[in-house]
């Protein structure tokens, strides 16, 4: 494949390079600024290790709550037929363009003591709003898009053929969803929990808005840094070299392909959905 | 009749009905988009007619119309499916890919497995077991498609071109396989290939445009045809008879010499296949090398493209105006045709 033709215009690849850079340098530049005598003091202390753990357990239930309402929003999306369906994709897709203050406040006005549903769950005595809750709902609210555009591209992409098949062979909707469906987009389901759990774990305006930030309560690690910036530029310029590091980790986890996505048998299910494809089908055929 | 569809798409034109009776494989035939496929999807229950009934055994798979609306979900119908690619489940083993249909049965674990082994050495791949689809040829993965389309235990089978995307190797194969696994099962398959017709169905409709044109026993679609599609089927010289070492004996004690695509054991049933253009006219009887010659009586001559066909009884040839004038030939004129042994092919009926 190296020696294809490209086709690329060299000028292309200065402005590549010009493009790297820019997200290149702002992180090297942390790099550089980091006062490692005391990096490790510095990320260990009380209230660093607070936030980062508190940031860890809401990602963590956030990525669950995406899972337990994104999948069947991209099973909707990818394969219902129903009017509005486009609708509902844009509306669902609203938080990646919102800005999250504003998703903060909408979320304010639903869950908050004056809010839509607020008003019910406080007789009902739930409180949600600056809460550990409202953290998760938060991030659940800007990271759910994730996942559902990663997995409703998966679900396209895996076409609904083996579906068919199953469902000719006896097997029930629910079935069908369990033992094949789910399965065949298991890397696109896997890396759509991945970018919704590193977007979670980045979240700062809809969770300030939403949930405040109470040490041990709301305030997550970007939030901490936030704080920290004010008083102790060493300390946020280390805890912020932690979130780029989960970050890259993450970016490689869901980069590393199919066999890391959690299919038995590296790539097995890319090769056969390949193989099973109309295109390749035709070529077959063809003398 | 144990099965009978009638059904119609107004979008697509498709307006069919179809019947089979039990143990009885039917061939669907005709062009491209001629509704084949539509017609299987309708029958599985993944294609919604817009009115239409269906019935199997008398259990109603669809019933549309004005004031009913009966559907049967497809995993209800009883009506595996087998399509042109085999469609293997790619994160499932060969074997749990065949015990699919009997674990959505409600089978247990075990037993599904066993039945799945049952159906697996069913179709020679028994060794195949432990394999993903990814590790099988093509010609392997269709017969593993088989096995799990079988092992669903079907009310009806539903075969769409289980051959086309396979290579020239593989197909006589998986050709020789569905002969044996459909012999006595209620079948509908679509082709394109007459052969598969004239080796696995009973009966065969001939589809153009939506609708059928022609429909009846094999042999009498494909010696008589009707319909402009089935014409150019049939325009294959078909000969039954027993299979000999050399090629085959017709009924009446003719010797054909062929060459056997698949594996024949001399004396069983077979047939003999060429087209009209490998055969060549002669006045006088024509030797050399393997050649089969023999004795016609002209029946027929029309024009067949810018080619004369001649026709004698069930066997034609193509020859060029001026050589069927040089010859002579008229209705009812004793003369000789010729075929090469390479130009025909023997198959298992």
């Amino acid at each position: 494949m190296r020696h294809a033709y490209q086709g690329i215009p060299r000028w292309i690849y200065v402005l590549a390079t010009a493009g790297a850079l820019f997200v290149l340098l702002p992180l090297a530049a942390i790099v550089a600024k980091v006062n490692w005598a005391q990096f490790l003091p510095l990320v260990t202390s009380e209230s660093s290790l607070t936030a980062l753990g508190l940031s860890l357990r809401t990602s963590a239930a956030s990525t669950v709550l995406c899972i337990v309402l994104g999948v069947p929003l991209a099973l909707v999306l990818a394969r219902g037929q129903f009017r509005g369906q486009r609708l509902l994709r844009s509306f669902v897709l609203l938080p990646l363009v919102l800005p999250p203050v504003v998703g903060g406040i909408a979320l304010l006005y639903t869950f908050g003591r004056q809010g839509l549903l607020g008003r019910s769950l406080e007789l009902a005595g739930i409180q949600i709003a600056f809460s550990t809750t409202a953290v998760v709902l938060a991030q659940t609210f800007v990271a759910l898009p994730f996942l559902v555009v990663s997995l409703e591209g998966a679900l396209r992409s895996a076409g609904s053929r083996y579906e068919a098949v199953a469902a000719t062979l006896g097997a029930r909707p629910t079935t069908v969803l369990r033992r094949v469906t789910l399965p065949l987009v298991m890397p696109g389901l896997a890396s759509g929990a991945v970018l919704s759990f590193a977007r979670s774990l980045g979240e700062f305006g809809a969770t300030l808005t939403f949930a405040g930030s109470l040490q041990g309560v709301t305030r997550t690690l970007p939030l901490e840094i936030y704080l920290q910036r004010e008083t102790d530029a060493d300390a946020a310029v280390a805890l912020s070299l932690l979130l780029v590091a989960v970050a890259v980790a993450v970016v490689g986890l869901s980069y590393r392909g199919p066999g890391a996505a959690g299919t038995r048998g590296p790539g097995a299910a890319e090769r056969a959905l390949r193989e099973g494809t109309p295109e390749t089908a035709r070529e077959r055929v063809a003398p | 009749m144990s099965v009978r569809i009638d059904a119609a798409i107004a979008a697509r034109g498709f307006d069919v009905s179809v019947s089979l009776a039990p143990g009885e494989t039917l061939a669907v035939l005709g062009p491209n988009g001629a509704g084949k496929s539509t017609l299987l999807s309708v029958m599985a229950g993944l294609l919604r007619p817009d009115t239409g009934r269906g019935e199997v055994d008398g259990k109603v798979l669809f019933d549309l119309g004005p004031g009913v609306n009966a559907w049967t979900a497809p995993h209800r119908r009883g009506t595996a499916l087998l399509a042109q690619e085999p469609l293997l489940f790619p994160h499932l083993s060969a074997l749990d890919n065949v015990a699919f249909g009997p674990r959505s049965a409600g089978m247990a674990k075990v037993a599904a497995r066993e039945a799945a082994r049952h159906w697996l050495a069913e179709v020679d791949a028994a060794e195949l077991a432990a394999r993903r689809p990814g590790e099988l040829s093509g010609g392997q993965a269709q017969r593993v498609a088989v096995a799990r389309a079988l092992a669903a235990d079907p009310d009806v089978l539903l075969l769409d071109e289980p051959m086309a995307a396979l290579d020239i190797h593989a197909a006589p194969l998986l050709r020789r396989l569905l002969k044996r696994v459909l012999a006595g099962r209620r079948a509908v398959i679509v082709t394109h290939d007459v052969l598969d017709a004239y080796v696995l169905a009973d009966r065969v409709i001939v589809m153009e445009e939506g609708r059928i044109t022609e429909e009846g026993p094999v042999r009498e679609v494909l010696q008589r045809p009707r319909s402009r599609f089935a014409a150019g089927l049939a325009g294959l010289n078909l000969l039954a008879g027993t299979v000999t070492a050399a090629g085959i004996r017709s009924a009446d004690g003719m010797e054909f010499a062929g060459h056997h695509d698949d594996p024949l054991v001399p004396g069983q049933a077979g047939v003999a296949a060429f087209p009209p253009s490998a055969v060549s006219v002669f006045l006088s009887e024509a030797h050399g090398s393997p050649r089969n010659s023999f004795r016609v009586k002209i029946t027929d001559l029309e024009p067949h493209g810018d080619q004369i066909r001649v026709r004698a009884g069930e066997l034609s040839a193509d020859i060029t105006p001026a050589a069927s004038a040089d010859l002579g030939l008229v209705p009812g004129l004793e003369a000789y045709f010729v075929v090469k042994a390479a130009a025909v092919s023997i198959y298992p009926a």
